[in-house]
């Protein structure tokens, strides 16, 4: 197999893909770096002029940045923390076997399904509306004040629509792990005189370690990014109570036109993504080690 | 203390009878086997004493006392699984204390019971490795100690060396009978395997679609088998059963032979005729599969080497007062 011909083989049937792959990624990367240097407004086309690392400095010290970034960490932290605390008894409670449990996992896993857009109009104008929202109404029947959802608690109310389309992520995750336990090891638990309570801690949970490093992980990557749900509730508003740094980005590239510091915005945002990463991979990754 | 007793055991999951009435008293300090073809409700029976199964009739007594209401963990007894069901994120200390941590003892007692365990099962060396660490046969001794350390009325394996290659079976099977017998504790131990079976209990259960066809000792198996079932279940190679003329003239409708007890002689001393299929020689003995027209293929065995092949014709005269018969209902025939 590995002799010098099928070792060049393979490389030169290799190198078509990897090349492709190379230009599709560098290019894009290129041209942001590039852009991120000039000063490059779309109010004002033909006038681009390089200027270093101005864009940077203007990304960096605005007040925003801080404000985003703190908002930015503080979703993808609530949201990984209330999608599994919320997934696991919910993974157990679907491990149970119950009349129509397929339909029950259908439903659990359905808001996965649903466009962000879609599922933020849904959560915007028909649960968290003030005046004509289900919460609005559920609160009225108990003589409260309906709660004014995105101008009280912005980013909370943010949260809780993305908690809503990762649940089911979480959730699905689990309960494969939860379906791969093998089922004498429970026996030799009860065997042994655990209690529900003792075999969950013991047995279930560090069972779970790995597949929750997973949720972790791949959720992160995608919880850096949220937009949709931001752009179609409150628009990083008020003020910049739920601007994300992705949300930033946009509002300097496309309300301000400006493509420079939009660029460096974007650049700034793969450098935290990679130290997120970095310092998730140290905490969690060593449970993906066999 | 360890005398189970079960009273009319049943189990059925939905409409399918699994163990159809079990009646058996294990004395104290024996080692008794449940062995059966796969599907014969064995398992079943085992998980019923230990509790992981609930019973749908009749009653189960450990030291005289009615367990089928008491938990797995309440009822003094402790299981060896067939996977071993070793906790994997556990070292080997871990999984064998986790009984004693559950019953709540102080830790340095559990340290000093799991280092006795350990000891007695050589695996002093590996306490703090994590099983993903060890060999099968490391593995099945944890499981072992896991159920040993909890100082239990009765042990309860559940085909636990059939994870484990041909040789080192062996040497486990060795190993489980000789700590049984030093630690003087009721086992029982589900196998399909009857030179298991054999080597191993004080007495046997034959099992059967659900049915105990003969409790005994293993010699008194092996010489009065209470049933067809029995009488080709039990031995190895199997019985020779004949039916027919040759039956009824002994005033049985199958008599059987085992094969050890055919003597082979050249063809024409009598007996029953045939032309040797396969002959197999192991040197210690030689096994010899006889076509022998309308009796049917016959197995014989001699013990050392005989240098006969296949092709060649044998008579097999099968020794008089070890033919068992049987009547039309498979039972046994007593003189």
């Amino acid at each position: 197999m590995a002799t010098r011909q099928t070792q060049f083989l393979a490389r030169a049937l290799l190198t078509p893909a990897v090349g492709l792959l190379f230009i599709w990624m560098i290019v894009p990367l290129a041209l942001t770096i590039y852009f991120s240097t000039l000063h490059y407004s779309l109010l004002d086309p033909g006038s681009e002029s390089f200027v270093g690392l101005e864009n940077f400095r203007y990304f960096l010290t605005d007040p925003a940045f801080l404000a985003s970034l703190q908002n930015t960490l503080l979703l993808v932290g609530s949201v990984l923390a209330l999608t599994i605390l919320l997934g696991i008894p919910l993974a157990l409670l679907m491990d149970q076997p119950v009349i129509g449990r397929n339909f029950v996992r259908l439903m659990v896993i359905a808001p996965f399904f649903v466009m962000p857009t879609v599922s933020a109009l849904v959560w915007k104008n028909l649960l968290m509306h003030p005046v004509s929202g289900l919460f609005a109404w559920l609160a009225s029947l108990f003589g409260l004040t309906p709660i004014d959802w995105f101008n009280d608690v912005p980013l909370f109310a943010v949260i809780l629509i993305v908690t809503w389309q990762w649940l089911p992520f979480a959730t699905l995750i689990l309960l494969t792990a939860l379906q791969s336990l093998d089922e004498e090891q429970k026996e030799a638990a009860e065997m042994d005189g655990a209690s529900a309570i003792s075999t969950f801690i013991y047995i279930t949970l560090p069972h779970l370690a790995r597949p929750i490093t997973v949720v972790i992980l791949i959720e992160t990557i995608f919880l850096l990014t949220v937009f949709a749900e931001i752009f179609v509730t409150t628009g990083g508003g008020p003020g910049l109570q739920t601007t994300n740094i992705a949300f930033l980005i946009y509002s300097q590239a496309l309300i301000q036109f400006d493509v420079g510091s939009a660029s460096a915005g974007g650049l700034v945002a793969v450098v935290i993504a990679n130290i997120v990463a970095f310092f998730l991979v140290r905490i969690v990754g060593r449970n993906l080690e066999a | 203390m360890g005398q189970i007793t079960l009273q009319g055991v049943q189990k059925s999951f939905g409409p399918v009878h699994i163990i159809k009435g079990a009646d058996l008293d294990i004395a104290d300090g024996s080692f008794v086997v449940f062995v059966g073809p796969s599907g014969c409700g064995k398992t079943t029976l085992l998980r019923l004493i230990a509790g992981l199964e609930d019973v749908t009739g009749g009653s189960i007594l450990i030291d005289g006392k009615n367990v089928v209401d008491t938990p797995p963990a309440k009822r003094g007894l402790s299981m060896v699984f067939q996977s071993y069901a070793l906790y994997p994120h556990m070292s080997v200390r871990g999984n064998i204390g986790f009984g004693l941590k559950m019953a709540g003892l102080p830790k340095d007692e559990i340290n000093r019971k799991v280092e006795a365990a350990a000891a007695t099962l050589n695996l002093t060396p590996y306490l703090d490795r994590k099983p993903r660490e060890l060999s099968g046969g490391q593995r099945q001794r944890v499981a072992i100690g896991r159920a040993i350390v909890r100082e239990p009325k009765g042990f309860l394996f559940d085909e636990p060396l059939s994870n484990l290659d041909a040789a080192l079976r062996v040497q486990m099977r060795i190993e489980v009978t000789r700590l049984q017998k030093q630690l003087g504790t009721t086992a029982i131990y589900v196998t399909h395997d009857q030179v298991e079976a054999m080597t191993m209990a004080d007495k046997i259960v034959v099992l059967n679609a659900g049915k105990i066809e003969q409790y005994g000792s293993p010699l008194e198996l092996y010489e009065r088998p209470a049933n067809l079932f029995v009488a080709g279940f039990i031995g190895s190679p199997k019985m020779n059963f004949v039916t027919g003329e040759l039956a009824q003239q002994q005033g049985a409708a199958t008599i059987g032979v085992r094969p050890e007890h055919l003597k082979i002689e050249r063809d024409g001393a009598g007996g029953w005729v045939g032309t040797i299929a396969v002959a197999e020689h192991l040197g210690s003995d030689t096994f010899l599969y006889v076509d022998a027209g309308p009796l049917g293929m016959l197995t014989a065995r001699y013990v050392g080497e005989l240098s006969l092949h296949a092709g060649d014709r044998v008579s097999l005269v099968p020794d008089p007062a070890r033919i068992h018969r049987f009547d039309q209902s498979g039972a046994a025939l007593r003189n």
